[in-house]
């Protein structure tokens, strides 16, 4: 699959030391298992729960891993993923995000009408600027409220869910008699229900492999060209193996069926950029310290309004985005896009996938692992026939097993360092 | 080293918030090299004295001077371009950042536009903490949760004197360290006094002011009462001066010792 966006030492990942216990394999191995042992779990718990989660409905079910269903699974959960990017930035800062789903929703149903063919009939491109303009406005005028008059980001978000829900009635009553609105260009169609090339899928996998290789190799040589500890060569190699191997699994399965969707081609894009401003830029770096010590980072500095200003924006443009991702996959908005639980599916990905309610912790990754985790559970207990109450309390557990390897890591991180 | 002219010097500032008058007509200075404690009881107004300095709550009248120039502190940016850092008890720490990320906090230097130079930044960070001894760290690259007191300090410290900063002002630094790291952090606090750089340390504990400063001074009541060579004075005194030392008349003030003996001993 195109999602890899892991790009060298990130906050969380892997501690590098510079003693020279980690120059060889084993070394780096073992102070990673240091790290876990004191609370750094990093993905692992994550992946773990993943694999484990597969191979149960692999054998409780005939066809959770046929290629039909593979496809299905990550037609699902792109939309889940890319909004829960926005939300983990949220989360990083220590706030919370509960508009996201209807603020999807209005980028959706503003993208629909201005679609709409003679009325008014913007291109695709036009229609999808303006509509992710209107979401990460949406988040912006969230964050002026949460920074300029000092109310908990809880409380502001929720009056946005009731506000923008009601604009979504609002909006989809009013221009249309059955409460829906088919959208007709057949680019929007196609984020959602069209399939990449076989060819383009292998040249997508390939430069995907490629591109984690050359990264991990030119950190590694830039660190031992300035005399720091680098990854071992050995262990990037291993590393590449592995990625190349799940890279073309999967694509060699997506091609047995209709090939690589474009939403997981959009997805891994986001996660890929969003991945590197997190862990690569200043921007990033300022968020993690807001989230991890606010009042340092403003001693520092750092000005931490603006900060939280630009992760509610974030999460404004990824809604939208996803809003988007959600209507093609429909091809329509109606009064009820953006209800449901998409708003628990989402925040609950961003916090299963690692990312910490506690703030400072978490990367751009786990929106990936938590949606995926998420639409494996669903899609599992669809095929399973099992009732929709059983549903939502086995996704329940889930997301509580989830904070409390959050919580009892931290406890464990917190131990260790009252040393 | 003693006949040094001060790094820092403030003339008669003052600070009142509302009606209280944190500080009233205080001289305080340090030289070059030199560890400077301050002391005081609670509400003695060294607090208020360093926050001044650092910008925080700039004084309401009196002088600043910093090499011998006078200069105006209306920000904690205006402190830092003048070379003044302060170490605040609470460390201004992220924990969840690692100790290459926390020094360069806010600073962080970049390749191009935006991406993080990490290896320059990684290298800097160690040979800040190599210059100033701190052998107790092992990996830069682990997170502060997983420091010791002692450790945090040391951290919180090289972070401040990374910066080509003259002044440190370091506020309790030992209040919360056991024995062992006491002594490796006033180590650290006499190693910054060798690198010429003027060192200033609120302390409660008289017993680590003897063995790290080289002078003393005394506030009570937010006026200077005293000011001692440590080689000339004992704890007695000093203890004597926190609590009864002389002070002067405040305009809207009683005195209400003012039969105390009078005791202050000027160096």
């Amino acid at each position: 699959m195109s999602a890899t966006a892991g790009v060298g030492p990130v906050p969380g990942g892997p501690p590098v030391d510079e003693t020279g216990a980690s120059s060889t394999v084993s070394g780096y191995m073992r102070v990673w298992w240091q790290g876990v042992r004191a609370g750094e779990l990093g993905s692992l718990p994550i992946i773990v729960g993943l694999v484990v989660i597969v191979i149960t409905f692999t054998l409780l079910t005939d066809n959770f891993f046929s290629e039909r269903n593979f496809t299905n699974l990550i037609l699902q959960m792109a939309a889940v993923a890319t909004m829960a990017i926005g939300i983990v930035f949220v989360l990083l800062v220590g706030e919370i995000d509960l508009s996201v789903a209807f603020v999807s929703a209005v980028g959706a149903v503003v993208m629909t009408l201005l679609l709409r063919p003679g009325d008014p009939g913007w291109p695709w491109w036009a229609a999808i600027g303006f509509a992710l303009l209107c979401t990460t406005t949406i988040g912006f005028l969230h964050a002026i409220v949460i920074t300029k008059a000092g109310v908990p980001s809880f409380v502001v978000t929720l009056a946005g869910f009731l506000i923008w829900s009601g604009v979504v009635l609002i909006l989809t009553t009013q221009y249309s008699t059955a409460g829906t609105i088919r959208i007709q260009d057949s680019t929007v169609i196609g984020i959602a229900n069209d399939f990449l090339s076989p060819v383009w899928g292998w040249i997508l996998g390939v430069a995907v492999v490629a591109a984690f290789a050359a990264v991990q190799l030119r950190t590694s040589m830039t660190r031992r060209a300035r005399n720091l500890a680098a990854k071992p060569i050995v262990l990037i190699a291993l590393q590449t193996l592995g990625l190349a191997a799940v890279t073309f699994a999967a694509i060699w399965y997506l091609n047995e069926d209709r090939g690589v969707p474009k939403v997981a081609v959009i997805l891994g894009i986001a996660l890929a950029f969003w991945s590197f401003v997190a862990a690569r830029t200043r921007f990033g770096r300022h968020v993690y310290a807001v989230g991890g010590n606010a009042e340092a980072a403003r001693r520092a500095g750092i000005n931490v309004d603006r900060v939280r200003i630009a992760v509610f924006m974030i999460s404004g443009f990824m809604a939208g985005v996803g809003g988007i991702m959600l209507a093609s996959r429909l091809r329509s908005v109606a009064t009820n896009t953006g209800s449901g639980n998409l708003l628990l599916l989402v925040i609950a990905a961003a916090v299963i996938g690692g990312t910490s309610l506690f703030g400072g912790t978490g990367r751009v990754i786990a929106a990936l692992l938590g949606a995926l985790v998420i639409a494996s559970i669903q899609n599992g207990m669809d095929l399973m026939g099992l009732a929709s109450g059983t549903k939502f309390v086995i996704t329940g557990l889930v997301l509580l097993g989830a904070v409390l390897v959050d919580a009892f890591s931290k406890r464990r991180r917190a131990a260790r360092g009252g040393v | 080293m003693a006949d040094a002219s001060p790094l820092l010097e403030c003339r008669n500032v003052s600070k009142a918030f509302g009606a209280v008058q944190a500080l009233w007509n205080v001289d305080f200075e340090v030289r070059p090299g030199e560890v400077m404690a301050l002391v005081g009881d609670n509400g003695a107004g060294k607090s208020t004295l360093i926050k001044g300095i650092a910008g925080i709550y700039p004084f309401d009248a009196g002088q600043v001077f910093v090499d011998g120039e006078e200069v105006h502190i209306h920000g904690p940016r205006d402190a830092a371009r003048l070379g003044i850092e302060v170490v605040y008890q609470d460390l201004a720490l992220a924990d969840n950042l690692d100790i290459v990320a926390n020094m360069f906090l806010g600073r962080e230097r970049t390749r191009g536009a935006v991406m993080l130079d990490e290896p320059n930044m990684e290298r800097a960070a160690r040979e800040t903490l190599d210059s100033l001894s701190v052998t107790t760290v092992k990996s830069v690259r682990q997170t502060v949760a997983g420091l010791s007191g002692g450790q945090r300090q040391s951290v919180a410290v090289a972070k401040a004197v990374m910066w080509n900063s003259r002044i440190v002002i370091l506020d309790e630094p030992t209040a919360a360290l056991g024995v062992v790291q006491t002594r490796q952090v006033l180590n650290l606090v006499r190693r910054l006094a060798e690198h010429d750089l003027g060192v200033a340390i609120i302390s409660h504990n008289l017993h680590d002011v003897f063995e790290v400063a080289d002078r003393i001074t005394v506030l009570r009541l937010g006026q200077r009462v005293a000011l001692f060579e440590r080689e000339k004075t004992t704890q007695q005194e000093v203890v004597h001066a926190i609590t009864a030392g002389t002070l002067d008349a405040v305009p809207g003030m009683e005195t209400p010792d003012a039969e105390a003996a009078p005791t202050e001993v000027e160096a």
